[in-house]
């Protein structure tokens, strides 16, 4: 008796664990999310669900520090989700393995969706080989935060559009706040404010059907020139992150005024700054060598396995997140910021702090997107922290930096001249 | 029939140690062996999408290794922090070993529990107040520092000053296990040899050396090897504390392999690490055992 009560309840999880079990005639839809937004938008999935009675969601919730193992393993043993979140820069990777399905067929014939309206850069880290393989969900892209009364002080009433223009100003705060106080920090444990800066040059990061490195390049040179000017003058401190310990009562206490960083600060900054700084600090768009510059496109994408059982209801669920009425939800519910410029709401529009990316947002552009692209990034901050630290020569530091990814691109060479034979 | 019963007798203990033989062969040296072949090939994200783009390369892995001044750096760093952290931690806890078995000290339970307790916490929380202990600004060390008059270190951003933190930091988590075992072995030294040294005369220097030290030598060796071990497989403070900067200079090996593997997902030349460093710690512990050998051969 009891022993046959086990065997029915192992048998339930079995049919369980399977996934694509019918439950009472509803399709199930595996869903994996990645970071802490899946827990506020619960009202989201019930709103799909309502509409779509004959789906139910299935939500798994992966922390960002494990999800890209746990993608990469789940791709190996043949159980990733239908759909899943995908930070767009493992974008390439995954397509390199060949999980993704192309979303092309979807697109040409869903009336929700509109290429036009999306911001170029964004899309663009979703097109590989010509075919799209997922629709941006929300959007990360990183500009300046900078202290407002501090600049005043030092005599500026506008923040910067070119690099030249930062520079006197940068010399101008390191003046004004002394030897113990920084203009500038730029952490030496992140690639992201170097890339940031890289990538407004108009040398592309790599060459040549992105087989080599590019970092000879005249203008990836000028951009090391300019980090290192940015250490040698004390304008930023050598320390990373984690050094810091509280970059938002640092930011309050001066010891910087610039920070290059994301939307997800903006909330950050309101909530944790003093009272007093209420009106203190602003955001800007980037400044660039000679005008305003671009930015990295970061963010997220939703993407459709290749093994996807559920197709048609996955790619319902990426439809829905894409509609502009759902993305002005997405935002109100996470602070996420949206990747159509339709699902700018009047509100969002008008908020000081998102205008200036709003504006970054047009000239945002994507890193070469090739699956080694974080461990190239990797020896970019590799050797900026040479040259910052340790005041490795610029010429050096950038001719090193080029045979180091020639090495790292070795295999994709050797599996692209393959491929060209077939 | 002797042979027959023999036989019979070996035929029992491999069936007693059968089970034990098959879970060591299915989940270790199987394994193992899997490990060295890949080592032999360039496992990467592109043989894992397609098998076809798996090359099989020889000891390409090994020569290529020896060729990257960032494996040998990672080397050099890895053998500082054992030559600097093993000394160090066996001396600290036969120290206070010594201390806490004197009869004079008082407390000794209370004692025992708080130098062991580090070894008991968990890393990743230890590391987040040692990070404010090292902090430039407001840490502890440099409070100290400054208020004694001396200029401020920045412990984790200055490459110098890096490692020796991260071995401050690995010597009081880890002494406690070893102090344990050498108060177990102390206990274990027979009262009548420090009386009879007493009667001969003996300083309290002399005991220490001609009766404690040589009745500690087995435990010694034992504490050694199992130290320097496990020194060598140092990962998780610089992964913590300092993610092996600044300039690389808390990259240990394991570090290294744990990049190539898990973060790049170059399992082939991550394989070749691990076969490496395997060597290491297997020729440091035979010449370790062999060293302890000759010095009881000679007392």
């Amino acid at each position: 008796m009891q022993r046959r009560r086990f065997l029915q309840s192992t048998l339930a999880l079995g049919a369980l664990a399977s996934g694509c079990s019918k439950d009472r005639g509803r399709e199930e839809l595996t869903f994996w999310s990645i970071g802490r937004e899946a827990d506020r938008i619960g009202t989201l999935f019930q709103e799909f669900e309502r509409r779509n009675p004959g789906i139910r969601i299935n939500l798994e919730k992966l922390p960002w520090t494990a999800a890209h193992q746990k993608l990469l393993t789940a791709f190996a043993g043949n159980s990733l989700p239908d759909v899943f979140q995908l930070g767009n820069t493992w974008l390439p990777e995954f397509v390199e393995l060949g999980a993704l399905a192309p979303l092309d067929p979807y697109i040409a014939r869903s009336s929700a969706i509109k290429h036009d309206d999306y911001f170029p850069g964004i899309w663009n880290t979703n097109v590989m080989r010509e075919q799209v393989y997922g629709l941006p969900w929300y959007v990360d892209t990183r500009l300046l935060f900078y202290r407002k009364d501090l600049l005043a002080q030092a005599g500026f009433a506008a923040p910067p559009t070119t690099w030249g223009e930062w520079s006197t100003m940068l010399g101008a705060i390191k003046q004004l706040v002394g030897k113990d106080q920084y203009s500038i920090i730029l952490p030496l444990n992140e690639f992201e404010p170097m890339l940031n800066l890289a990538i407004q040059q108009p040398d592309p990061l790599l060459r040549d059907g992105d087989r080599y490195g590019n970092f000879r390049s005249a203008g990836f040179r000028q951009t090391m020139q300019f980090y290192h000017e940015c250490f040698v003058n004390r304008w930023a401190p050598t320390m990373t992150n984690t050094q810091v310990s509280n970059v938002w009562d640092e930011f309050g206490n001066g010891l910087f005024s610039f920070y290059i960083s994301g939307p997800w600060n903006i909330v950050e900054f309101q909530k944790r700054l003093p009272v007093r700084l209420k009106d203190a600090w602003m955001t800007a768009p980037m400044p660039g060598p000679t005008g305003p510059g671009a930015s990295i496109a970061g963010g997220s994408s939703l993407v459709l396995s290749r093994d996807a059982v559920q197709r048609e209801a996955a790619w319902k669920l990426i439809e829905f997140f894409s509609t502009p009425e759902i993305q002005i939800e997405y935002h109100a519910l996470t602070g996420n910021m949206p990747p159509r410029r339709s699902s700018w709401s009047n509100e969002l529009s008008a908020d000081i702090y998102s205008q200036a990316f709003r504006t970054q947002l047009e000239r945002v552009r994507s890193t070469p997107k090739v699956p080694e692209w974080e461990r190239i990034a990797t020896e970019v901050r590799i050797s900026s922290e040479q040259v910052a630290v340790a005041n490795k020569d610029v010429a050096i530091a950038c001719t090193e930096l080029d045979q180091r990814v020639d090495a790292i691109l070795e295999k994709r060479r050797s599996v692209l001249a393959k491929r060209g034979q077939s | 029939m002797t042979g027959g019963r023999g036989t019979r007798a070996s035929l029992a203990g491999w069936l007693f140690i059968g089970p034990a033989m098959l879970v060591l062969g299915v989940f270790f040296f199987l394994p193992t062996l899997a490990a060295l072949l890949m080592s032999m090939t360039d496992y990467d994200l592109y043989a894992l999408g397609d098998l076809a783009n798996l090359r099989f390369i020889a000891f390409d892995n090994y020569t290529a290794l020896m060729r990257d001044p960032r494996f040998w750096q990672a080397l050099g760093n890895t053998i500082y922090f054992v030559a600097l952290g093993v000394p160090l931690s066996i001396g600290l806890s036969l120290g206070t070993a010594l201390l806490l078995t004197s009869r004079l000290t008082r407390w000794r339970t209370f004692f025992r529990v708080s130098l062991f307790a580090p070894v008991v916490t968990t890393l990743v929380a230890v590391a987040l107040v040692w990070r404010y202990v090292f902090h430039t600004r407001y840490g502890l060390l440099n409070y100290g520092l400054t208020s004694a008059g001396f200029e401020p270190i920045d412990w984790l951003g200055d490459p110098h000053w890096a490692m020796p933190s991260i071995v401050l930091l690995a010597v009081w988590k880890g002494f406690g296990y070893n102090m344990i075992i050498f108060i177990a072995a102390l206990h274990s030294i027979p009262q009548e040899l420090y009386e009879a040294a007493r009667m001969d005369g003996a300083s309290r220097w002399q005991q220490f050396r001609h009766v404690t030290l040589p009745s500690l030598a087995p435990t010694l060796l034992l504490v050694g090897i199992l130290t320097m071990a496990g020194y060598f497989q140092v990962f998780s403070e610089p992964y913590m504390m300092t993610e092996g900067g600044p300039l690389q200079s808390t990259m240990s090996v394991l570090y290294f392999m744990y990049e190539e593997g898990f973060k790049w997902w170059n399992l082939g030349r991550a394989s070749a690490v691990a076969f490496v460093l395997f060597l290491i710690i297997f020729a440091l512990t035979l010449l370790q055992v062999r060293i302890s050998r000759r010095y009881a051969s000679a007392t």
